[in-house]
């Protein structure tokens, strides 16, 4: 058993630490759609990393969502657009390097943070239903109105970005 | 309270949300778009109407709504934002040759998303109703895309805004990871002692960062001037009234449920706030030539002096919040309306296309004076009344420094407002005169103009009912 459980933990390691080197990618490639295959095999890590963490749904909406839907819709994007697809672009610029420096300060932070909370694990948390009909109850019953709410959000982003995206209007007949 | 329950109380947002689709549908058939925007005025009107005062506060959809008195407060606030922009967006040219009709019934899930936010108690969905808004905002300041100086701000605030998302989404994610709640209550009283602090702390840092990105407060301000500028005038006269209040309607909720046990360590990062943001919005606007980008500083540093009620965390503090943001409502959209006119008939929104105004429009120029005069602050205006409360909120609670800078900055605001007034009266003009606005931007600038009098004048009225 220790040897299993040691070889998980060291899996799980392994999948962070691939997650960021693809995360970096994303930052540092100067081809726009190598960044975007980067930044679909950091988001599988992170479904990986769900499916340890036995949140299978979750894992299930991260890969159908983020790689199947949002990452298709950038490759496409770059594909379609003419003077974005094989262009090289440079990432960084004369502040980079003083960026750098303010990230680090802030992720030391945040990690001493983090590290020094007790984070209360309570066996509520512990027996949360993450089950699909657990999740389509709650959506249906207490949380139904935010789900509500996110569909109108959409509906009035989507109507926003019709009306942005097309020409003008045409003339009205006199 | 269930959702069925819930249902009765919840009508007036009904009545929006059904008339921003009945607005789509009727944009089929109308030629004249115009009545679109009539319709969606008369729909706002109903939805006041229907409003009504909660006995005791409900929680209403599993509290996921709280109306209590607040919320009322800041539905009226919001109702009459939208609906004078809505007014006022009626006689605006360039939107002519957009889509006129989708725009009068994207103002109203505006004013949906603004009720939402009055409402917010949790965690969840403050964001969800914060990024509603945000969405709204960037389509409506990018809605001339033809405009490059429009594009250019909608791309801009799209950015800030994202970031600023992502910061106070994350802060969120901390606050409920160690609170193991989303209700502000719940964080309020877990938080803050012994193991929890310093992550809380830091956490509640981030959640800052996105609200003090909708009042833009400094640092967070970069955005607005840019913004202010590029968007659609009607859109620039709302974004600086109506998100900002409503920002401030979420801290009031925050600073009262998770910060009170707290005080002792967010007053004083709120007072240096308000000192830096009302410092700088004033500085940088005595240089400003171009009016929208004028206003734009000038609000900023506005919401310096509101921020001055919340961070001497007192009950005078908190009703001096909800004075000054009725006032300034009323003042700054009427002195949009006025910059609306001027831009339609000189296509320019220089400080020079107010040279000799009061000459080629001696009413627009008498109006600005009094919306310029109320936003200095000087009695017997709406402007003096607000003033009035946050700096007496300030002095009870014995923050003189606050109360001194806040004082110098006034005196800088007077005379930059000076300046456009010396500038409208004094000047020679160099064009001839205007002929008179229309109908439906006349029937705006005598609503506000008259508002602001009355509230200057007759200020026991309104806040023996703002303050119950």
């Amino acid at each position: 058993m220790p040897i299993l459980e040691i070889a998980a933990k060291f899996g799980t390691y392994a999948v962070m630490a691939v997650i960021l080197i693809f995360a970096l990618g994303v930052v540092t490639f100067r081809n726009l759609f190598h960044c975007a295959l980067c930044l679909a095999a950091a988001l599988i890590g992170t479904a990986v990393i769900y499916v340890v963490l036995q949140a299978e749904y979750l894992a299930a909406i991260q890969i159908l969502l983020y790689v199947g839907a949002v990452v298709t819709l950038i490759i496409f994007a770059i594909m379609l657009t003419e003077h974005l697809a094989g262009k090289t672009a440079r990432q960084n610029n004369s502040q980079s390097l003083l960026a750098i420096v303010g990230l680090l300060g802030f992720v030391t932070l945040l990690a001493t943070l983090i590290l020094k909370t007790p984070w209360p694990v309570t066996p509520t948390a512990l027996q949360a239903k993450n089950s699909v009909m657990g999740l389509g109850k709650a959506l249906m019953g207490t949380y139904v109105f935010p789900f509500e709410v996110i569909s109108i959000i959409l509906i009035a982003a989507l109507i926003g970005t019709v009306v942005i995206a097309k020409k003008d209007a045409p003339e009205e007949p006199l | 309270m269930n959702a069925i329950e819930s249902l009765k109380y919840f009508i007036p947002e009904l009545v929006l949300l059904g008339g921003a689709f009945v607005a789509l549908t009727l944009d089929f058939f109308l030629k004249q778009k115009k009545l679109v925007g009539e319709f969606a005025l008369l729909v706002i009107v109903v939805a006041l109407c229907l409003a009504k005062a909660p006995e005791k506060p409900l929680p209403l959809f599993f509290g996921f709504f709280h109306l209590d008195a607040l919320a009322h407060f800041f539905r009226y606030l919001a109702l009459a934002a939208v609906g004078i922009t809505i007014l006022i967006s009626l006689g605006y040219t360039p939107l002519k040759k957009r889509y006129e009709g989708e725009f009068y019934s994207l103002f109203l899930f505006m004013a949906f998303a603004l009720i939402l936010v009055a409402a917010a108690n949790n965690l969840l969905m403050i964001f969800l109703a914060i990024e509603f808004i945000s969405l709204l905002s960037y389509l409506l300041v990018g809605f001339l895309k033809n405009d490059p100086k429009s594009k250019e701000a909608a791309i801009k605030y799209l950015l800030f805004g994202s970031v600023c998302s992502g910061v106070m989404l994350y802060g969120m994610s901390l606050l409920y990871g160690a609170a193991g709640s989303i209700e502000l209550s719940v964080i309020g009283d877990t938080l803050f002692f012994a193991p929890f602090k310093p992550l809380a702390i830091t956490a509640a840092l981030f959640f800052f960062v996105g609200l003090g990105f909708k009042i833009s407060m400094a640092p967070f301000h970069m955005w607005a001037p840019d913004v202010y500028e590029g968007a659609p005038t009607p859109v620039t006269a709302f974004l600086t009234v109506a998100p900002k209040a409503l920002g401030f309607a979420v801290l009031t909720r925050v600073l009262d449920s998770v910060f009170w046990n707290s005080q002792s360590v967010w007053s004083p990062v709120l007072v240096i706030l308000s000192i830096l943001t009302m410092t700088i919005g004033n500085i940088t606007a005595v240089s400003q030539s171009n009016i929208k980008r004028f206003l734009a500083y000038s609000s900023i540093a506005q919401a310096g002096y509101i921020l001055m009620g919340l961070a001497v965390f007192s009950i005078l503090g908190r009703g001096a919040v909800l004075i000054y943001l009725l006032v300034y409502l009323l003042t700054n959209l009427g002195a949009f309306t006025v910059v609306l006119f001027v831009g339609g008939q000189t296509q320019s929104d220089s400080l020079d296309a107010y040279a000799g105004l009061s000459e080629r429009s001696p009413t627009a120029a008498a109006m600005l004076t009094i919306f310029l005069l109320s936003l200095a602050g000087l009695p017997p205006l709406a402007g003096f009344i607000g003033k009035y409360y946050v700096f007496a909120a300030a002095i009870e609670g014995k923050f003189i420094t606050l109360t001194i800078f806040a004082a110098i900055n006034s005196v800088i605001a007077a005379y930059y407002y000076f300046r456009i007034i010396r500038l409208m009266y004094l000047t020679p003009a160099t064009g001839p005169a205007f002929p008179a606005p229309s109908r439906s931007l006349t029937v705006a600038l005598w609503a506000l103009f008259l508002g602001v009098l009355a509230l200057g004048i007759f200020p026991g009225f309104f806040i023996t009912r703002i303050l119950g």
